[in-house]
């Protein structure tokens, strides 16, 4: 990747951010937070690493993905709108009654969305479903899935941990978007879960750790889980919740509260400043 | 008519699988004790275009990983089947915590969700069939306890949502389901002798349930008694009240388990403690017949 590439990333990733500000300004509902800190993950996803069409969201041979942390769903709406698979004005009827765009993701209604998921735990059991169906079809589709760090709390996390490696699913990689904090505080402090990288190897998984607002080491993480073979691999993203908006990084407050208009604005205006910065840049 | 087959409807559900399966031996997965990853993956795989069959005890299936079936697999429609055996009181000697009385209502609870109770072993290869062939969520109950067949695989024909009539009656009509229906069927047998004319209608398909011939009961023969190996909360007994007092409202007598938990025991000494046997269901039928002279 060239650098006018990665600046390319970084303003769809400020757009993702501001999709998901829009959105949850909108719905007066929704969880900014970890839908920030996941922007850049979503992005390289979508514009860079998977083999998906929006033009054919249903093709039987591409990538999946299933985002477990399925309430952060707002940055991915806006990286799925910005990907072309639905108008960017769905976002300003999110979570609204007849919406497409529902509060967590709906496989049925969103074209783009793989797994119907909010229920924390349960996508990565779903995201280990097709990567075994890959296997058992003979097909090079890969698999991919976001955890929130609090989510690993969940103890079905670690049954489709140990039946990922059990089935050898290759296929499978797992990122972990390590924002540090869950709704009632700091992971550490309300239910710790350190060492997780120990925890993923003793479960069988190759793991990368990587700076998940880093675009370089988010791609070369990607690319090395493709070269490893016989086990799944565990991406963990160290990330800023809230990362973007100056008044949202690292506040605990903005895991599932909306901004008030005067905050949409300064948001929307930050990140716009960055758009901008990124854009006379190029 | 065909000999007795006796057997437990979970050997009967796993020799219909393995017949469809024959061609496909590498397509097993043992999920361990993971009831709630195993639906995942089981709705993963349905997601990607497979027919999963998803098979734990009825308590771990529908119990445990009820949120899994819930959110995984109902909401979003996938195309998973899902079989809870060891369930009801026939269980016997393991006890309370394996013997599942709530599966049917758990089940029964959620949207998009086909729920099924075969009776016999014919009935369950059959049903198996129809299950894997519908496109969408199935809960199918197996259970444990090896029983005889009453069904004529000759003439026999399962048909979803359609409840059967097994004998005719003008007297009362006794609804049943699932391990207990040939009880029921020897008990009304039995009292012909006694000049009782006792219906008895076997619903296979607890959701979506038969409404035509429960109304049709219901306004014939004006009483109903309902045979269930489950909790009367949430089971046959309100599927079918729902109807009743919806569109012909008579009075129902439950038969099933009333509200409490099993006990350690054999299978057969259970359902007698329980009075889900042809003697306690005759007995009742006599009673409600003589209350409506």
């Amino acid at each position: 990747m060239d650098s006018s590439e990665i600046k390319q990333l970084k303003i769809l990733a400020a757009k993702s951010r501001m999709g998901a500000i829009l959105g949850t300004y909108h719905a007066k509902s929704g969880h900014p937070g970890g839908s920030l800190s996941a922007a850049d993950i979503f992005t390289y996803l979508y514009f860079k690493e998977m083999n998906v069409d929006s033009k054919n969201p249903d093709d039987p041979n591409r990538d999946r993905f299933v985002l477990s942390k399925g309430h952060c769903c707002p940055s991915l709406y806006a990286t799925l709108a910005l990907k072309g698979y639905f108008d960017w004005s769905e976002l300003e009827v999110l979570r609204h009654v007849g919406a497409m765009l529902q509060g967590h993701p709906d496989m049925k209604k969103t074209p783009g969305i793989d797994m119907s998921t909010g229920s924390l735990g349960q996508g990565i059991s779903a995201a280990c479903g097709m990567a075994l169906a890959a296997k058992l079809d003979n097909k090079d589709y890969r698999t991919y899935t976001l955890l929130g760090d609090g989510e690993v709390e969940e103890g079905q996390v670690w049954e489709a941990a140990m039946f990922a490696s059990h089935n050898k699913l290759d296929n499978l990689v797992v990122i972990v978007d390590q924002n540090g904090l869950q709704i009632d505080g700091t992971v550490e402090e309300v239910a710790g879960i350190e060492p997780l990288d120990k925890k993923f190897e003793a479960f069988g998984f190759e793991v990368i750790k990587i700076d998940g607002h880093d675009f370089e080491q988010i791609a070369d993480s990607l690319e090395k889980a493709k070269t490893v073979k016989g086990k799944p691999t565990a991406i963990l993203a160290k990330t800023v919740k809230g990362k973007g908006v100056s008044f949202m990084e690292n506040q605990v407050g903005w895991h599932g509260t909306a901004p008030n208009k005067e905050q949409y604005e300064q948001a929307t205006a930050e990140l716009q400043a960055e758009i901008d910065r990124l854009e006379g840049e190029c | 008519m065909a000999e007795t087959v006796k057997k437990a409807t979970r050997e009967s559900f796993g020799e219909a699988l393995c017949e469809l399966a024959k061609e496909f031996p590498d397509r097993f997965f043992d999920c361990g004790i993971a009831e709630g990853n195993m639906i995942g993956v089981a709705a993963g795989m349905a997601a990607a275009g497979k027919i999963p069959v998803a098979a734990s005890f009825a308590m771990f299936a529908t119990g445990r990983a009820f949120e899994q079936i819930r959110n995984s697999v109902a909401y979003p429609g996938l195309n998973v089947k899902i079989a809870g055996s060891h369930a009801g009181i026939s269980t016997g000697e393991d006890g309370a915590t394996h013997q599942c009385i709530e599966d049917i209502g758990i089940m029964r609870a959620i949207p998009n969700m086909v729920v099924l109770n075969p009776a016999d072993h014919w009935e369950m290869k059959e049903a198996t069939k129809a299950a894997i062939a519908y496109k969408g969520p199935v809960y199918i109950r197996l259970g444990r306890l090896a029983i005889d067949s009453f069904n004529d695989p000759e003439t026999y024909s399962f048909e979803l949502g359609k409840g059967i009539t097994l004998h005719e009656g003008t007297d009362v009509t006794v609804i049943a389901t699932g391990l207990v229906v040939n009880e029921a069927l020897k008990a009304v047998k039995e009292l012909e002798a006694e000049g009782i004319s006792a219906r008895l209608i076997n619903i296979h398909t607890i959701k979506p349930i038969d409404r035509d011939i429960i109304i049709k009961a219901a306004k014939e023969t004006g009483r109903i008694i309902t045979v269930e190996e489950h909790n009367v909360v949430g089971g046959l007994a309100d599927a079918v009240s729902e109807v009743v007092t919806a569109e012909c409202p008579v009075k129902i007598t439950r038969i099933g388990v009333q509200d409490r938990f099993g006990y350690s025991g054999p299978a057969w000494e259970l359902l007698d403690k329980f009075e889900l046997t042809q003697p306690h269901i005759a007995r009742v039928i006599r009673e409600v017949v003589a209350e409506n002279k």
